[in-house]
Order: structure tokens, then sequence, then C-alpha cells
């Protein structure tokens, strides 16, 4: 009796404008681009997803349930660019068919850098989940599924939460399938759950694949997949992007029609039922532990963190990023720290993958810029900037200084710390 | 194969590029005559045995050592690549002198009548003199089709595979309008097109110089094809660790000091710099038209004592500044393809090099501006001069890069554009 477990991940960057080493002034974020996107993934994805996924749960009488997870940066520009996209998300809330996880609010990849700030996100984050939704989450994912045994850890001693989320992957699983709830090694009452990437990315990337096998891809097929877990397994677990949805597969590829339908075919089989991940977690018990002592993640064929942090540059700018935390925290000023949170984003580090950059590809196409080589300066200048402010603010126990006067040693040679490069690992 | 420039003989990107492809193209076993329009000095005759016009008859061709099938001619010409037409007439008053003197021998006819106008008043009687003799030379050789290098050979072009019978290629490194921008030579120009349009197949080298073929000169897209240049792999790993213990960056310009090249943007991008960075250095190595030019712009900009004019270097010079670079620029305003920024990451330099170029084409791991973008040039100095592993990731990168763009390959193009002509339709 398989239980088909939806979480989308919804998530836009705050992305950067063009700054150069000449730009004085602390606007470090694209507006127009920025609003401009957030409409447009509104319109083609998030209003007509929700919407669909609405009358669903209403259509199911509570059989269709879902969960999602909703960045803190992503509510923030909804809030100013597109409000009517909160308030369907809203709707789907006060439906009690819907749940809504914890992340780190800013989509960050703190936990490997600062375990404080990591902390802290999280809180912001169920803070701002709590005030939108009326929701305490229950469960948590960490920014791009990555995951090891210390993450589980440190969520289980956070206390608020039930379960975690990761993915499902080959080497940490061996024989075993991801259709179980499983418990991290060295946790007691923490569970987690993995998701099948399979059925997933046939749905996320496959289902408009011309070349592929099955396509095309109908929701009395994927049904039968989910069906063939019936006896050995109990759980489907279905994570993907929001994005998935009109704008990674376009509207023309049939897929809103595919979700239109699913529920309708799984629900055809007597022993499926739709659960949210706290409902998962309450109604199975664990099957076993899972070890995972290396740090894994959702991304590329590899599920390791090179698209984040598999160059040099990568590793300088989110060493250099966290190595001020302290300056940033001390100066108290909410516009900076908030900025220096904003930075935090995983998608700005992603821009700088140098992985298969010359064959064009994926990455590519999420990528605001011409090249990594672009994104890395363009964030090395607004840090270094950020950093300026900061020192300025202590210097002289002033407010920071006024677009226009920034702090006059600017030919100063590079900055403390940029020649010896730190230890490019990430603290495990 | 019809060209005007060849090692040691080079003043620019041409000589390089002919060079490497006929050295490609001969380890795909593919005979080739080169026609040059130069006469080779006795000092160099280890390469190139001499061919004067009224010997050329008697004497056999010889062949670099290494260049198993190709075999090259001699033309007496003051041809150069890239001379404007004011240096030109500075050259023919020299080789005037030079020619009084050496005269007496007798010619044979044909050459004579061309002879007769020999040495006239400008470029465009040379480069039909060019052709005249090339085409005689071409009476007495077997070949399948006529490859001709830049402008000064088209004419000659024309004539040889008129002549011969043979398909025709005009291969364009260049156009009027990379050299000129609008302020096109229309001689030169008119001589382009024609070369262009009696052509069974035009080579361009890039996809930019090729939208400039049909745009600018009304050649059919179907007839271009691109063919990307390669690269020379010169620069080698060594074990001498030469650690340059020095304070200061080093930012090259390497290229002609010319219009074209845009010397004036490396500058105003190097004023740049310097307002926000000190401990720099800007090498502008080359010569050209515009060289005065650009140091009494450096002493007007009050940059005069950071930026340090080298002239045109040679062979191990050339490694030398590279070894000691830090960053390579290429600000040029058009460039249909630019091999320099290749030659540049073959040896560890990383590059920042111009949109309005070919080679943007086929590079990733390069920088890339618009020429006119002195604010955007300056902040990728500053970024790379600043940032080591922003240096250190394109250094690596670029290097690997490189290594993919091989003769080989478009000597294999060209041979197959070649075989493609041949098919009797």
């Amino acid at each position: 009796m398989p239980s088909v477990c939806f979480y989308f991940q919804v998530h836009q960057p705050l992305r950067l404008r063009h700054y150069t080493i000449f730009d004085k002034n602390d606007q470090y974020f694209d507006e127009i681009k920025n609003s401009s996107i957030c409409k447009k993934v509104a319109n083609k994805c998030y209003l007509p997803t929700n919407r669909l996924l609405l009358n669903l749960i209403r259509r199911f009488n509570g059989r269709f349930r879902i969960a999602y997870s909703v960045t803190g940066l992503l509510l923030e520009q909804l809030e100013r660019y597109s409000p009517e996209v909160l308030s369907t998300f809203d709707a789907l809330a006060e439906t009690g068919c819907v749940e809504f996880l914890a992340e780190t609010y800013y989509h960050s990849l703190s936990f490997l850098y600062s375990r404080n700030e990591f902390v802290e996100q999280i809180n912001k984050h169920i803070e701002a989940i709590n005030y939108f939704f009326d929701q305490r989450p229950r469960v948590f994912r960490n920014t791009e599924l990555i995951y090891n045994n210390d993450l589980a850890a440190l969520i289980e001693s956070m206390g608020c939460f039930d379960a975690i989320i990761s993915e499902g992957a080959d080497h940490i699983l061996g024989y075993r399938s991801p259709n179980f709830v499983y418990q991290p090694k060295g946790c007691n009452h923490l569970k987690l759950l993995l998701k099948n990437y399979s059925l997933s990315d046939d749905i996320a990337f496959r289902f408009s694949n011309r070349d592929w096998a099955q396509w095309p891809l109908t929701a009395d097929k994927f049904a039968r997949w989910i069906s063939n877990v019936n006896g050995n397994g109990n759980v489907v677990n279905l994570f993907m992007d929001y994005e998935t949805f009109g704008e990674h597969q376009w509207e023309d590829t049939g897929i809103f029609d595919f979700m239109r339908h699913l529920p309708d075919e799984v629900l055809k089989h007597p022993d499926n039922n739709f659960k949210t991940p706290s409902e998962v977690v309450q109604s199975y018990s664990s099957a076993d532990t899972v070890d995972v002592p290396h740090i894994i993640s959702w991304a590329d064929t590899e599920r390791d963190l090179s698209a984040w942090l598999g160059n040099a540059m990568q590793s300088n700018a989110i060493h250099e990023l966290y190595r001020i935390e302290k300056k940033i925290k001390d100066t108290k000023n909410e516009e900076i720290i908030g900025d220096w949170r904003k930075l935090q984003t995983s998608d700005h580090f992603y821009y700088m993958c140098t992985k298969y950059f010359a064959d064009g590809d994926v990455h590519k196409y999420f990528n605001p810029y011409d090249s990594p080589y672009d994104s890395y300066i363009n964030f090395m200048n607004v840090l270094d900037h950020l950093h300026k402010r900061c020192s300025g603010n202590m210097d002289n126990g002033a407010l920071c200084p006024a677009p226009g006067q920034g702090p006059p040693e600017l030919s100063s040679g590079p900055t403390s710390g940029i020649e010896n490069l730190p230890n490019l690992q990430p603290v495990e | 194969m019809l060209g005007w420039e060849f090692p040691p003989f080079i003043s620019g990107g041409l000589g390089t590029a002919c060079y490497g492809l006929t050295r490609a193209m001969d380890q795909l076993g593919m005979e080739i005559m080169f026609v040059l329009p130069k006469m080779v000095e006795s000092k160099y005759a280890t390469h190139v045995k001499l061919l004067t016009p009224g010997s050329h008859k008697s004497s056999s061709s010889v062949k670099f050592d290494e260049l198993k099938n190709v075999k090259f001619r001699a033309l007496s010409s003051t041809l150069q690549a890239y001379t404007t037409p004011d240096s030109y007439l500075q050259r023919i008053e020299e080789t005037l002198r030079l020619k009084q003197n050496l005269l007496g021998g007798s010619f044979s006819s044909a050459s004579q009548l061309f002879m007769s106008r020999d040495y006239g008043s400008d470029m465009y009687t040379e480069v039909h003199r060019y052709a005249a003799l090339a085409a005689e030379l071409a009476g007495d050789e077997q070949f399948d089709v006529v490859h001709a290098h830049d402008w000064m050979t088209y004419p000659a072009g024309i004539a040889v595979a008129a002549i011969g019978g043979k398909p025709l290629v005009v291969h364009v490194h260049s156009t009027e309008f990379d050299r000129s921008g609008e302020h096109v030579n229309q001689m030169i120009y008119d001589i382009e097109r024609e070369g262009m349009h009696r052509a069974d197949k035009v080579i361009a080298v890039s996809h930019y110089t090729r939208n400039i073929i049909i745009s600018r000169y009304g050649v059919s897209g179907d007839k271009v094809e691109v063919v990307y240049n390669g690269v020379e792999r010169i620069g080698q790993w060594s074990m001498d660790e030469t650690v340059i213990d020095k304070d200061e960056k080093i930012v090259l310009f390497l290229g002609r000091i010319t219009m074209q090249k845009g010397p004036e943007y490396f500058l105003q991008a190097a004023k740049k710099v310097l307002e926000v960075m000190d401990n720099v250095k800007f090498v502008m190595a080359g010569s050209g038209d515009m060289m005065h030019q650009a140091i009494e712009m450096a002493a007007g900009l009050g940059i005069g004592q950071k930026v340090l004019f080298t002239g045109f270097l040679h062979g191990e010079d050339v490694q030398k500044i590279y070894k000691m670079a830090d960053l390579y620029v290429m600000p040029s305003v058009s460039e249909p393809f630019g091999i320099a920024p290749l030659e540049a990451l073959d040896n560890d330099v990383p590059v920042i090099i111009s949109k309005q170029s070919g080679v943007s084409e086929v590079l990733m791991h390069a920088l890339k501006v618009d020429f006119w973008d002195v604010n955007e040039i300056a902040n990728k100095i500053v970024a790379v001069l600043k940032y080591p592993p922003l240096q250190m990731t394109l250094r690596s990168h670029g290097n690997f890069e490189v290594r993919r763009l091989r003769w080989k390959d478009a000597a294999a193009r060209c041979g197959k554009i070649y075989e493609e002509m041949l098919i009797p339709v």
C-alpha cells in the first residue's frame, strides 16, 4: 500500500545587479530582473499550478495531499512582486491537506560553514511559515537536499522536528529501496525520508524528452509504476522543484494535464493514497538505519557538492563570505546582516560552476550570467563592498556610510586574507 | 596555395595561420605548393630556397625539413601584410634603390612584360604583378585546388584558377572593415569583393567574419564556410620554477598598435585600474601606426610611468613576456579571429578578449568584454589581479581548452571543403 508523498521545492534567488569594482553604493540586487522573473514564474508556474492543485485537493475531499518548502527569500519576493501567489498558497494551507516544511530561510549552504548561522536561519524560516501559513513545520529539508549524519544529529538536537528529507542516492542505500521510512544513524527519534529519484525525475526531467523510451508519460502509466511498489515499500517520495510545472516543463508538454489526472489514476488502486511527509512519518516506522558519513546532495549525477563548491572560485567566494560573519553580526546593522544573508543563497555559487560549462547544459539555463567567471567577479565585488561597509561601521561607530561615499582606502591592495587562500574544505 | 607571409617573416597572425594550416595539411598528407610574394633573404635559406622571378624556371623548389609535402615558391615582391599605403611607399623606394643595383639579368618574356610596369606607384599594381607572376608560375605546376589567403592574393587566385581550370577557395583572415572600420579603402574592398564572388568557396575564420562577408560583401551564405584557426602548442611545461619575484602585476597588450586592435581602450582601462590599484604595470608589446599616438595618450592620461612600450617582439621575447604577464588583454575593435589569446592561454596567461572577435566564439574560459566598455575592461582586469582563484581557474581551464583547438582539425575541415568542390556535379 504505497503512499504517494509529494513535496515541491519553491525558491527563487535574489539576483545581483552588475556590480563593478568602481561601484560604491549598497544596492546589490537587481530589482527589475528579480521582479520580472518572479512575475514571469508566477504566471507560468506558481499561479496555474497552485490553482490546479487547490482544485484537486477540493475535488478529492482531503484524499489528495501535498507538501511545500517555500524559501523565506521567495516569500519576501512574492509579497512584493506577486501577492496573489501568496494568497493562493494561503488558500492551500487552509485546506488542511498541505504541509509546509522548514529549511534555511535564505536557501543557504550555511550548514557547511556556520552552525550558528544555520540554526538562526532555520528559526527565521519557521517564524516566516508560521506568520504566513499558521503552521509550525515538523519536517526539515536542507538546501539542495544536502545531508549527512551530522546534519541529522543537529536537526534532532533542535528538538522541533520529527523527520528530515534527503536524496535516495544509490550509494547510501545500497540494495535498499528509498520506498521506506528510515532512521539516520546516530538519531533516536528523528526519521529520514528519501527521495525516489527515479520516479521523481521521470516527471521533473524526463517528462518531455522525446528520446526517452517511455515518452509520452501518461498519468495512468505513472500510476501503474507507483502501484508496482505495492508489497515492496510503504511510500513513494516524489520530491521536485515546483518550477517543473510550466517552467522546466512547459505547459504545451502536457505537464498540467498529467498532474490533473494523476490523483484519479493513483487512487483507482484501493491500496494507494497520498500523504504529507509528517503523515508518512506517523504512519510508518523506520525499516532500517541509514549511515551517511559523507555529504550528499540531489544535484547532477555526482550527488555531491561539486555544483556549488567544485572549483577554486566557489570555495574562495563562500569562505570569504563566512569568514566575515562575526564582523557582519557585530555591526548589529540589520541591513548589512540582511545583505550578507542574501549573498548566502546557494544559487550565487551555482552560477560559478565550471562543470559542464563548455558543453552548455542545464547549468547554463538557470544562469543569469554569461559565464561563471562573470558571476564570481560580480559576487566578489559585492562582497568586497559589503566588507568595507562593516569596517566603516566599526571604525567610527557611526551608521554605514551613505551611498557614494565609500571608505577612503579603496586602493589598499587586496583585502586581508584574500591572498592566503583559506582551507578549501567545508567543515564536516 | 597563395599567401604572402610565412614564418619567420610575419607581422601578424596571418603568417602564423598559414604556417599552422600548411603544416597540419602536410601531416595529413596533402601536397601543397605555397607561393610567396616575398623574396627570402639568404640568411634564412635553411628553410626555403631562393626563387627570384628571373630564375624560377631553372631552380628546383626546396622544402622545409619538417614539411614533406609542401613546396615553396617565392616571388619577388614588396608585398607585405598589414601595410598602409604610406609605409608601402617608403618601402618601395628602398626596394627600388636596391633593385637598380641588382638589375641586369635577362628575364623571360612573360615576366618582363609585367616587370615593365613592375615597381609602379602603388600597392595595387604590386598585387596585380604578383598575380601575373603567380599565374605564369602556375602554368608549370600540377594542382587540384587554388587556395588564396586574404585580399592581396585574390587576384592571383582568380588568375591561377582560371588558367588551370581549377576551383578557387578564398580564405578570409580579415576584411577591410576589420582593418579600417568604416573608412574602407574602396580599391581593397573591390578586390576582396571580387575574390569572394569569383571563388567557389569562401572560408571565414569565424562566424563573426562570416557575417561580415555575407552582410558587407553580399556573398551568399551557403558558399561561406567557417574554419576556426588552431594554435601551435609551443608553451611547454617547464621544470625550472623561475618564480619571477615581483611586487608588480603585469597586464599585457600584445599585437599591432593600430586602430583595429583598440590600443586606446587598453590605455583608458589602464587609467581606471590605476585609480583603484597601484602595483600594476601595463605592457604594450607591438608596433604599428598608432604607436606614437598611444605613447602620447598614455602620457596625456598621466599614466606614462605605468605603461611600457616594447616595440615588436619576436619568438623568444614573446615567450618571455608571456612568462612575466599576469593577464593578457585583447580589446580589438574588430578581430576576425585572434590567435594571440590562444597563445597566451597556451602560455598559462589568462585572457580578457573583446566580444567583437572570432576567438570569443571558441573560448569559453576567457573573460569577454565589449571593446568600448572601458569600465568593464578595467573591472575585469582588477578582478583578475585581485582575486587569485579567478586567475587560477581561468588559467587551468583555459590551458586545457586551448588543447582542443588544433590545426589538424582546421586542415581536415579544409580538406573536406576541397573534396566537396572536386566532386563533379
